[in-house]
């Protein structure tokens, strides 16, 4: 394929129209972000403040990665809902490296970052370990990621006997609790990863590849990508992510209740659904998760700021998640 | 034949003999269809009328309109205009499949049959016999038995539908279809998944449905299947309607012409008309190997050669192909790739050693279909493209540009996505990937499969080209046809080389040696 005899059949208008269209769909949510923008100034008028927007995107951050890793697992068309014990166990598992004994620690007393890393290494062990079930033993990954969700919850309060964990150092909440121009520096960390995990996807021979591997994996095989080990290196990756969600969620609140993350994997898949992140597999973009995850932040907030009465606002956010599927299934018929 | 030759849309005009005013009304009568998708106008005026107890070939190009008049004779989709007519009487509204399924039926190339299912279940698949509102297994398994006994299937009704061959499948689809009151059974494609003994049992099969007064329609890319099994032929050419005419009176000459609207040089150049060399240096050496599909299997491929493989489907041609791809494992023996040994399947080393591979299936191993041309074309050169694995874009669009020009692909452009292509295009796609790496081997598995006759002759035109290069290649096929550009074609017979044929060979001979029997 040298000598190309290089007629162009095509011009190179219908490139061009055909990128843009592309980019307008992934896109697609700044649109209704924008009308919820509106709809938040009009409820509220604190809600355009600074603080407030510093508030919506620090609860956001630590669901934002974990969109990001469930995003990708959903991309290569495998499925992992530990993610939501992960961000409860891991960040515990390095508290107690920490804290004294008398309050519930291991009592090895660790300083800080070593117990940091070691959260992390859990993570990706978890990923790990998931991905040797589902890539090497070929189980099904719907039923091995929500067995190992109950093992990893129980691991959980069991090592804990139910306790919250609180008396870590302030340190260990540097995540969520340190600002940077106004922001914590966990929203700055979720930015660079999803920027790196943008251009990564889009740039990078292992991100095409991922999409090759969702799209259709024995044509990925047939073409000498290695499927099998990046799958389970997406498992890894995603759960190290969540394992930062972890960190920066105990910093966005103080402490490790036994229940941190319980349920949480059910909004990880709507705003990653929402985002566009088709669940067949081999479609959505990164552009696409981060808008679904900013989309479902900002309702939380209006929710908040217009004083719904906590008891009515999960059935709310719930028809608000089926609403904008419905929409997103008429404005683009291919996702979903 | 002077009718044959002329090209209109008038169906009037072009009804051959046997379309007797007097004898019963037309099974089915399509007149002045059209239907388009969005900017593409899938069917323009065209028709079709197939007469009672005549089966009826209908051939195209892929993308000439054959799939969407099909999916409009059974109901699936309302034409934009025109009418659709069985036994004289207007079709029912678009919508309600069960009259539909009194009047026609079709056996697609992909099962409709649910395989977790069993045969008696599928047959009466959301119409089981009730008793006090619930399903009466009994009689439905009783009811089974008779119509399958009746149209002499033998098959267990309690067999899972997925364990049934291909054969039988479709006699249980075309027996299913039957029992619904359909009369007139559209094949599509039905011989693509079958070897020889099992198309000539097909083949008789229907003649026996035939005069018990069942009519077929007949689409199939194999010519010479029209001539053996259809009395009518109909062609569709770029969503018209080209020529329908008595099989006898269309010489397979004039049939290809109205195909692709050319005299177009069908013939491929015979290998044995060629100079031939055999001073090349080998590119692919097997030795001794084995595998639980192939058995002690021993041969060469020189640059500048091209070696053919042919056998039954189960006589482990493809395996012995896709082995040195690394789509196949093997167990014992040697094969060597431009004097390095290749491991068993690994496809990322065979790619190092610059193998190049159209596989069996292009939607199975072949293409992402939901990707774009230049994803698809830049998938085994992704790691060359760019430092520290990130890709620059521009090479890849300049890569499918390429492939594109050469392939001669039909496509909007690099952006264009697969799955919305038409089949022999995007083999020319699966092409373009397997030569992104510049190969010094290409291995072809049933290239042609599913593709129509003009894109056929480029595809191995195009090999010719690239034997001609000084590539070699290895081309694995069941189509005899195909194999006329072999320098030497190794005839596999249960996993085990039997017979080889240097360029020139008799088809008889050859024929006759795929299906095992003694010369």
């Amino acid at each position: 394929m040298t000598d190309a005899t290089a007629e162009q059949t095509t011009s190179s208008q219908s490139r061009f129209g055909q990128t843009i269209l592309g980019t307008l769909r992934e896109f697609a949510l700044v649109p209704p972000i924008i009308g919820l923008i509106a709809v938040g100034a009009w409820v509220d008028g604190n809600f355009l403040t600074l603080a407030n927007l510093a508030t919506i995107l620090g609860a956001s951050a630590a669901l934002s990665l974990m969109v990001l890793g469930e995003a990708l697992i959903v991309i290569t068309g495998k499925f992992d809902l530990t993610l939501e014990s992960n961000v409860g166990i891991t960040p515990a598992l390095g508290a107690m490296l920490v804290i004294p004994a008398t309050s519930a620690g291991f009592g090895t007393e660790w300083p800080v970052a070593p117990a940091l890393l070691a959260t992390l290494l859990a993570g990706a062990l978890i990923g790990f370990l998931n991905g040797f079930m589902i890539v090497k033993l070929r189980l099904n990954a719907f039923i091995v990621t929500l067995a190992m969700l109950i093992v990893l919850r129980g691991l959980h309060v069991g090592i804990t006997e139910g306790q919250t964990l609180w008396d870590m150092p302030d340190s260990f909440f540097w995540l969520a609790t340190q600002t940077l121009f106004w922001m914590p520096m966990s929203v700055w960390l979720a930015l660079l990863i999803f920027a790196a995990a943008g251009i990564f996807m889009r740039y990078h021979r292992i991100g095409r590849a991922i999409y090759a591997i969702g799209g259709n994996a024995d044509a990925a095989r047939a073409a000498g990508i290695r499927v099998d080990r990046i799958t389970w290196g997406v498992f890894v990756f995603a759960g190290f992510l969540a394992a930062i969600a972890g960190i920066i969620l105990t910093g966005y609140v103080g402490a490790i209740s036994a229940s941190q993350g319980e349920g949480m994997i059910f909004t990880v898949f709507a705003a990653a659904v929402i985002g566009g992140i088709s669940l067949d597999g081999g479609r959505g973009s990164m552009i696409g998760a981060l808008t679904g995850v900013l989309l479902l932040g900002i309702v939380q907030n209006i929710l908040t700021l217009a004083q719904v009465p906590s008891f009515w606002i999960q059935a709310i956010y719930g028809l608000i998640i089926l609403g904008s599927l419905m929409i997103a299934r008429i404005t683009n018929p291919k996702s979903q | 034949m002077s009718h044959a030759s002329t090209a209109g849309n008038d169906i009037q005009a072009t009804t051959g003999p046997g379309h007797d005013p007097g004898s019963l009304p037309p099974v089915v009568e399509a007149s002045n269809i059209s239907k388009r998708f969005g900017s593409t106008v899938a069917l323009k005026k065209a028709g079709i009328r197939v007469t009672h107890g005549r089966t009826h070939a209908l051939v195209g190009r892929n993308g000439a309109g054959k799939s969407t008049l099909v999916s409009i004779l059974t109901g699936l989709r309302s034409p934009d205009t025109g009418s659709v007519e069985f036994n004289g009487k207007a079709a029912p509204a678009v919508g309600d499949p069960r009259e539909w399924q009194q009047h026609v039926a079709c056996v697609y190339q992909h099962s409709t049959i649910i395989p977790d299912l069993t045969v008696v279940e599928n047959l009466f698949i959301n119409r089981q016999p009730k008793r006090f509102g619930l399903i009466d297994w009994p009689q439905m398994r009783r009811e089974a038995r008779e119509l399958l006994d009746e149209w002499n299937v033998e098959v267990g009704v309690e067999t899972l539908a997925g364990e049934l061959t291909v054969e039988e499948r479709q006699l249980v689809e075309i027996a299913r279809s039957l029992s619904r009151g359909a009369r007139f059974v559209i094949l599509d494609e039905p011989t693509a998944q079958l070897d020889g003994k099992e198309i000539n049992r097909l083949f008789q099969r229907i003649e026996e449905l035939q005069a018990k007064g069942i009519t077929f329609l007949f689409i199939s890319h194999h010519l010479q299947e029209v001539y053996e099994i259809c009395r009518d032929v109909t062609v569709f050419r770029d969503a018209t309607h080209i020529v329908t005419s008595d099989v006898a009176h269309l010489p397979k000459e004039a049939l290809i012409n109205a195909m692709t609207g050319s005299t177009g040089s069908h013939a491929l150049t015979d290998a044995a008309a060629r100079e031939r060399r055999s001073d090349g240096d080998v590119v692919a050496s097997y030795k001794h190997l084995s595998s639980p599909a192939f058995r002690d299997v021993s041969f060469d491929v020189r640059e500048g050669e091209i070696i053919g493989l042919t056998g039954a489907s189960s006589s482990g041609r493809t395996e012995l192909a896709e082995a040195v791809v690394g789509l196949a494992p093997f167990s014992a023996g040697e094969l060597m790739v431009r004097g390095s040994p290749m491991k068993s399947g690994d496809v990322p080393t065979s790619l190092s050693l610059d193998v190049g591979c159209v596989p069996k299936s292009r939607h199975k191993q072949g293409l992402v279909l939901g990707q774009t041309i230049e994803e698809n074309v830049s998938m085994p050169i992704f790691d060359r493209m760019g430092p520290f694995g990130f890709i620059n874009p521009s090479l890849k669009e300049k890569e499918a540009r390429i492939a594109i020009a050469e392939l001669d692909i039909h496509a909007n452009g690099p952006e264009h996505i697969v799955g919305e292509l038409s089949g022999g295009n995007q083999q020319k796609v699966v092409f373009g990937r397997a030569l992104s790496n510049g190969p010094a081997l290409l291995v072809l598995i049933d290239p042609t499969a599913g593709v129509d006759v003009k894109s056929k002759t480029a595809l191995l035109d195009q090999a010719e080209q690239l034997r001609q290069n000084g590539k070699g290649i290895l081309l694995s096929s069941s189509e005899v046809e195909d194999l006329r550009i072999c320098d030497r074609v190794h005839v596999l017979y249960h996993g085990k080389i039997v017979a080889t044929f240097e360029a020139g060979w008799k088809e008889s001979d050859l024929v006759a040696s795929i299906e095992g029997l003694d010369k």
